[in-house]
């Protein structure tokens, strides 16, 4: 009963997204207040009704319902709770159905949140995320339907997939998602815009702190990603370069952009018809990578069943919101009025030339990550398109971007002075040039590494220096200077933050070089040497858990042959499904982490064992934790309270007018 | 500086910039990108020495020799031919005689020197790769049951 209830919410709420995103949308075109004003109660309930819906499904899983296909296929009375639960997006039905819910939680959140907003650009931002509910809704109802019965309900379940098993899946995919799915709300505001003409520094100040948490989420996702496939995978690899992370990475990149450039038209009035844009493509690129990783184009961990049915459906949906948008792009971008003027050397200049080398490093990935579909497509040769090849495009093109980081920030909007931002960071730069060379001289090695790694230190140090210089001064006491700190601008600090972050995540990254792996096959009690550390397998016992059996690897970490931590990896097998796992012992020393993974067991008790030592590698899931704290930092700012706009400025709308610009 | 002026330094700006993007995009596109063979396939193509190349097929039953502790040899094969496979390092979890894998590295005359080997990754999955030129060859036995599984290359 309740699953039918779920499955009659469902339909219900695709009836309702079909009304949202039609009347509304009259409504505004007609400014018939009643219309518009039936926008904000319809995305609450369109939330609800969804959230019913997913609710029933959770609930299907819970009970261990097996006459539903989907929860017979993915899940097992034995499996323990979290798993029963966070299985419910585990799987293709599920996880699309947790698509349409964030869709619809951000229209929700619009329509409660949004209050000072004028009521056509709501009543229009809502019609559109209605629309893309809509075309979702029709595709989790008609091709991928999670209510689906079996006839004779089978007494045990499938299993889920025991590389899934793993607390990862109840934060990763949700995390994800809410990144991902967020640009939705950021493309409506874009089409809501270019529909109703009023495109100006207002509008990027409504649309700046949803820009905001979708980035945040997705920095989030992203991180967590790379870490779950960190310890999951085996190998101690981070980042694949796969078609799938790739995916996330490009709206990422897009997204990041959209931030920066939205920050010049919300000051200056200027790049309109670029953030415009940009907000399309962010979630342009979120659908893409919806398309490649459900339409079954790809084989990987996210790629689950594989139905051509489903690629023809989201294609034709990414071709209509796409096609859709860019159209109206088209016809709406020449009538824009250009704003604010700067020269090329101002904040504006260095924003123009991050969102320069972002997008353009963008579509590096794009390139890398299409090119093989394409190639195949066309001359049936396969090839694939690995790390060397985006090392190399995404890589160079990132540095710039590192570089010019701290001088942006220091250069004044309208026209900067680039000597005197150059001279403000010879701190920053010296701390740079002898991290670098100190590291060289310890480490030795490839020359790359300690480079990248002052370039990652000069980049630390460079966010905090525009904060520093507005804080601290000679002979100022440290309760003003204290009293200034606080004073400031949250976004300020935000931005710092942000930025230090990314310089983080480079040093973590540039360090992996310095790593070291052994691949040995270990007796017990024998001391296997692995970079400053050795390590001791003490005994292997085997283990029985919930719903499978493992081998653990008890092991000891010395250090100047004193322990300092204990690290258990093991071998489990899942009897539902006949499959082994390997989970790696994992111990945080300092930054770095030892990494432990055991393979088979030969007679006489020796085990083969693959070890890592990976310095200072914490830094850059630290560094994506920073970027977000950053991006929350500036969400906390007064200015940009979602409530606060319409009091912060005095807006002055620009029709969009029939004569061409200029 | 006027409108146009700052036009013109922003388009030669981004011009600059793709420029560099498509230099090191068509740069890397040179040794950045692997192409997949299967056995039959490298037969015919008589490929130089250290050509780069993931392999994929059946790992022929009987074929695996682990001359020591991490060294192992074994044969991919299909029914147009095979290829001695040599590799240093652990085997995925899932590599079993008889079963499909993906094989990458260094091609060494009649041998290849893999660093990298890809392994089913339960009942259903396959590398696509794999999978379709297995269907080609008429040698794919599928248990129809696909829905709701998935894999993970391991290496």
């Amino acid at each position: 009963m309740i699953v039918e209830i779920g499955h009659y919410a469902l339909v219900l709420a695709l009836a309702l997204a079909i009304v949202q995103g039609v009347l509304p949308l009259v409504g505004a075109l007609r400014h018939d207040g009643p219309l518009m004003a039936m926008a904000r109660p319809a995305a609450v309930l369109q939330f609800l009704l969804i959230g019913l819906s997913f609710a029933a499904l959770t609930y299907a899983y819970v009970v261990s319902d097996f006459s539903l296909v989907n929860v017979f296929e993915n899940s097992h009375s034995a499996k323990p709770m979290i798993y029963k639960i966070s299985g419910v997006w585990g799987n293709h039905e599920g996880s699309m159905l947790l698509w349409v819910l964030i869709l619809a939680l951000f229209g929700a959140m619009v329509a409660i949140f949004a209050r000072s907003m004028p009521e056509d650009l709501r009543a229009l931002v809502l019609a559109v995320q209605s629309w893309i509910a809509a075309a979702f809704l029709l595709f989790v109802l008609f091709t991928s339907n999670p209510f689906a019965r079996i006839a004779v309900p089978p007494l045990e379940g499938r299993d889920l997939n025991p590389l899934l098993q793993d607390p990862g899946l109840a934060i990763h995919p949700p995390l994800l998602y809410v990144g991902y799915v967020g640009f939705s709300i950021t493309f409506s505001f874009a089409a809501a815009a270019l529909i109703s003409g009023r495109i100006d520094s207002a509008w990027a100040r409504y649309v700046r702190p949803w820009t905001l948490i979708a980035w945040i989420f997705l920095t989030l996702g992203i991180a967590m990603g790379s870490y779950w496939a960190y310890y999951t995978l085996g190998w101690g690899g981070f980042w694949f370069w796969d078609p799938v992370e790739n995916a996330s990475l490009m709206p990422w990149l897009a997204g990041t952009a959209l931030l920066h450039s939205a920050a010049v038209m919300e000051k200056r009035d200027a790049l309109k018809i670029w953030t415009i844009f940009l907000a399309i493509l962010a979630f342009s690129l979120s659908l893409l990578g919806t398309f490649l990783v459900r339409s079954g184009v790809l084989t990987s961990v996210h790629a689950f069943a594989t139905d051509p049915q489903r690629g023809v459906f989201i294609l034709i949906i990414l071709i209509a919101f796409i096609g859709g948008s860019l159209a109206l792009f088209a016809l709406r971008a020449s009538a824009l009025k250009p704003g604010g003027i700067f020269a090329p050397v101002s904040r504006e200049g260095a924003l123009v030339l991050n969102n320069l080398l972002l997008t353009t490093s963008c579509a590096t990935v794009f390139v890398g990550t299409l090119y093989p579909l394409a190639l195949e497509a066309v001359t049936g040769e396969k090839i694939s398109v690995g790390a060397p090849f985006f090392n190399l495009t995404f890589g160079p093109l990132f540095i710039p971007i590192v570089l010019a980081m701290p001088i942006g920030q220091m250069l004044a909007w309208k026209r900067g002075d680039l000597l005197g931002a150059a001279q403000r960071l010879t701190l920053a730069a010296a701390i740079g040039g002898v991290g670098a060379l100190a590291l060289y001289a310890m480490r030795g090695g490839s020359v790359v590494a300690p480079l990248l790694c002052g370039l990652a230190l000069y980049c630390i140090v460079g966010a905090f220096v525009e904060v520093a210089s507005r804080i601290a001064g000679r002979g100022v006491p440290a309760s003003v200077m204290f009293a200034r700190a606080r004073g400031l601008p949250r976004s300020s600090w935000g931005t710092a933050f942000a930025h230090a972050g990314v310089g983080l995540t480079l040093f973590g990254l540039a360090a992996t070089q310095w790593g070291v792996e052994r691949i040995v096959t270990a007796k017990v009690g024998e001391p296997i040497e692995v970079g400053p550390y050795q390590v001791v397998i003490r005994s292997i016992e085997p283990r029985t858990g919930s719903n499978y059996r493992e081998w653990v690897a008890h092991s000891s970490v010395l250090s100047g042959g004193r322990e300092v931590a204990q690290i258990n990896p093991s071998r489990r097998n899942f009897a539902a499904r006949q499959t082994m796992r390997t989970e790696a012992g994992i111990v945080t020393l300092g930054l770095g982490q030892i990494y432990m993974n055991m393979a088979d067991q030969h007679d006489g008790g020796a085990v083969d064992v693959r070890l890592y030592w990976k310095p200072y590698v914490a830094l850059i899931w630290i560094g994506g934790l920073v970027m977000s704290l950053g991006g929350l930092l500036s969400l906390a700012d007064r200015r940009l309270r979602i409530g606060i706009a319409k009091r912060a400025k005095v807006r002055t709308p620009v029709r969009a007018s029939p004569q061409p610009a200029e | 500086m006027t409108r146009k002026g700052r036009r013109l330094t922003l388009i030669s700006c981004a011009l600059a910039v793709v420029a560099i993007a498509v230099g090191l995009g068509l740069y890397a596109m040179r040794d950045g990108v692997v192409f997949f063979v299967t056995p039959g396939e490298l037969a015919a193509k008589n490929l130089p020495p250290n050509t780069r190349l993931r392999i994929g097929g059946l790992v022929k039953p009987g074929s695996v020799n682990r001359t020591d502790g991490r060294n192992v040899d074994f044969v991919i094969a299909d029914t147009l031919g095979e290829v001695k496979v040599s590799y240093t390092g652990l085997l995925p979890d899932l590599f079993r005689e008889g079963q499909g894998v993906v094989a990458e590295g260094l091609l060494a005359g009649a041998q290849f020197k893999a660093d990298s080997v890809l392994a089913k990754h339960d009942e259903n999955y396959m590398p696509r790769e794999l999978a379709d030129s297995l269907k080609k060859q008429g040698v794919w036995q599928h248990n129809g049951e696909a829905a709701g599984t998935s894999g993970a290359p391991a290496k």
